[in-house]
């Protein structure tokens, strides 16, 4: 992603912000977005108007810090002015499908800069013909006829967008990670009589769904394994936050994935509210930047009613994803005992780059553990 | 083939010879100095019988001092004279370096503009004749890195027959540079070809795509590439420089406002050459222009080695030409 629409404000002048607070709606390649503030104090200047398309890292407006309410002269308050950018988070690669399928600047030559400015073509409408996808005189041109011959240029819709992201993202991926899978299969008796007590003593609306127990296992094994939570940037870089992007599908094709921050540091009932604030708003596109780029590890979830095993691929720059099937009746062999138990599926592809089997099967055993002492999750 | 009417068929060696000799019949000042030029014929053989046409007076060995029979070139010019001053080739030319840059290029500066020093300078560059490592460089950037003096490159044989006689009339010192490795190439030429201009870059093939901009043993290379890409459906232009000093930037930048890409193709060593000199330029006055990096094709630097095979790796071939043409243009 490379440039964003600003379609309202949601404050002016004088408004009071605090970290947190979401100041304006930005409509990117996928939908709209919520812009976050990280600063305290009062809005001073939108520098901006509604609707103007500016590129990522435009400064958008001015805010006086909270302890300099007065500021004597413009000089002085420059000094002390922080300033409020479309967060870069957004063009980087994490959390949502914008970045990794999108590409963050494109390349043009000179003279096609010059003709476009000229002929008011705007380039990231445009696609590169030259040496490394550079956009050349003669691409111009022929986005020049298509404009004067009166053929609309087609504007990606924003589902159009998502499905483009998400094929970027997956073929980077799969041309460039070397995968590895494992799978192992999870008694989930114990998990769910837990949840059953527990759900007991909650209101319809509170009450938990497997996949909490789910997510805070992955979280708290990637604190024992932590080779699988981090990027692939010439190197693994490992992350200190365990932000657990969750795959959620969208009614028109597509998927996005949000972060839930911190994983392992929120409770089950903290992880269910997180979800059903998250995934409603990544429905209807809708989700904060922060959301889109900051998840470190992915997990996608099939949840009831679907396949039993799903082998996922690593969205890039992470360095694994982990797979849950629905959980379905099957026979199960123990202490030479044949029973039927609630069994689930779980699969880890991650990228032999960055670990090997030996880790991706220590993190597996570790779920697989914890799920087994629900009442410790 | 036939050689069509009004058109004859030589090598680069005799039309060299018929500059000097025609520049010699043409004007009594005119007189040719140099090693080996009287008595044998010249080092390559250009001069071979002008000592029988017109005496030792005209035609004059020297002394192996390049240094001393430059000077004294140079001072003849001064007194009058129109020399020309053979240096063997421009690994030699570094003996006299001392009298071309201090005196030549400098003289009319020195003397308020009272003295200009109309001397021609020749000498032969590059490889082509297995002598190796002293005796086959590419030095043309260091004269055109030198102001004062008007640097020739006749990569032609038009140019070999038609520049000398077009220096012998300049007030200020010429060096031209002649191509060992193209000695003994023929050409036809037209039969009444004689002086040519020495200040501007010809364009010897017309096109659209790409300019191929080169001198000395790389312009015929580079027609011979033009002629290979052509067939394959590409356009390119090819412009002979000539002058490399002072480089006619206005041909250079008309090529590249009418093909937006730039190959730049020298035998001289790659750093600090013609083409990194013409890259700039082309960068402060066509950058808006450039529909792709200008790029350079030039001689490896290393001492040029002894081996034919080695010799040939050592510089831009047609065929490095055509390659790197094809990549700039179809990127696959």
């Amino acid at each position: 992603m490379e440039a964003g629409t600003l379609c309202e404000w949601l404050v002016s002048p004088g408004s009071v912000v605090k970290r947190g607070d979401i100041i304006a709606v930005v409509e990117t390649q996928k939908g709209l977005i919520d812009i976050e503030v990280f600063e305290e104090g009062t809005i001073h200047k939108l520098l901006i108007k509604e609707n103007e398309k500016v590129p990522v890292g435009t400064l958008m407006a001015l805010i006086i810090p909270a302890k300099e309410t007065t500021p004597k002269t413009e000089k002085r308050l420059a000094e002390k002015i922080q300033t409020i950018r479309p967060t870069p988070a957004i063009q980087t690669t994490a959390g949502g499908m914008i970045a990794a399928g999108i590409k963050s600047s494109f390349k043009a030559s000179p003279l096609a800069k010059r003709m476009a400015s000229e002929k008011n073509i705007d380039l990231s409408t445009v696609k590169g013909s030259g040496e490394g996808g550079a956009i050349t005189r003669e691409d111009v041109e022929k986005a020049l006829m298509e404009k004067e011959a009166g053929i609309p240029v087609v504007k990606p819709s924003a589902v159009e967008n998502i499905r483009l992201a998400v094929a970027a993202a997956m073929t980077r991926s799969n041309r460039e990670i070397p995968h590895y899978y494992l799978e192992t299969r999870v008694d989930m008796s114990r998990p769910l009589a837990f949840l059953r007590e527990a759900n007991k003593q909650r209101t319809v609306k509170q009450r938990l769904l497997p996949v909490v127990l789910l997510i805070k296992a992955v979280a708290k094994a990637l604190k024992e394994v932590p080779d699988l939570n981090g990027y692939w940037e010439n190197g693994l870089k490992l992350k200190s936050e365990i932000n657990i992007g969750f795959v959620v599908s969208l009614r028109t094709g597509g998927v996005m994935i949000p972060a839930i921050h911190e994983a392992d540091k929120k409770t089950t009932d903290e992880l269910m509210d997180s979800l059903n604030d998250m995934i409603p708003r990544a429905r209807a596109m809708k989700l904060r930047s922060s959301e889109l780029a900051d998840s470190t590890v992915t997990i996608t979830s099939l949840g009831d009613e679907n396949v039993e095993t799903v082998f996922g691929v690593i969205y890039p720059p992470q360095v694994a994803i982990v797979g849950f099937g629905s959980i379905t009746e099957q026979p199960w062999a123990e202490n030479e005992k044949l029973d039927s138990r609630p069994v689930l599926r779980m699969t880890l592809a991650a990228d032999h780059r960055a670990t090997d089997g030996n880790t991706g099967s220590r993190f597996l055993m570790t779920v697989k553990r914890n799920l087994q002492k629900p009442e410790t999750l | 083939m036939n050689t069509p009417d009004g058109y004859i068929k030589i090598t680069y060696r005799e039309a060299l010879k018929q500059a000097l000799r025609v520049s010699l019949q043409k004007d009594e000042r005119v007189f040719l100095m140099g090693e080996d030029v009287g008595r044998y014929g010249g080092a390559f053989a250009v001069s071979k019988g002008l000592l029988g046409e017109f005496g030792p007076d005209r035609i004059m060995d020297v002394p192996l001092s390049e240094s001393g029979f430059t000077g004294a070139g140079i001072g003849a010019a001064l007194g009058g004279l129109r020399p020309i001053v053979e240096l063997m080739t421009v690994n030699f030319s570094l003996l006299a370096m001392d009298q071309v840059v201090n005196n030549a290029a400098t003289l009319l500066h020195m003397s308020g503009g009272q003295l200009n020093v109309p001397v021609v300078i020749r000498m032969s560059t590059g490889l082509g004749r297995q002598l190796a490592a002293q005796h086959s460089h590419s030095w043309e950037p260091i004269y055109a890195h030198i102001p004062g003096l008007i640097v020739l490159s006749a990569g032609t044989h038009e140019d070999a027959r038609g520049m000398l006689p077009a220096a012998l009339q300049s007030p200020d010192p010429v060096v031209i540079f002649e191509s060992n490795s193209m000695l003994n190439l023929e050409a036809e030429i037209p039969a009444n070809s004689g002086m040519v201009d020495i200040t501007t870059a010809h364009v010897k093939r017309e096109g659209k795509d790409i300019s191929i901009i080169t001198y000395g043993a790389g312009v015929y290379k580079a027609m011979d590439a033009a002629q290979i890409l052509a067939d394959a459906g590409m356009n390119p232009e090819v412009i002979d420089l000539r002058v490399l000093r002072p480089l006619d930037e206005n041909a250079v930048m008309t090529s590249v406002r009418k093909t937006h890409r730039v190959l730049l193709v020298e035998e001289a060593w790659g750093s600090v050459n013609i083409s990194a000199e013409l890259s700039a330029r082309i960068m402060e006055q066509a950058f808006y222009e450039l529909d792709a990096p200008v790029q350079r094709l030039g001689g490896m630097e290393v001492p040029i080695p002894y081996p034919k095979h080695l010799e040939d790796a050592c510089v831009p071939q047609t065929a490095d030409i055509v390659t790197r043409i094809k990549k700039m243009l179809q990127h696959d």
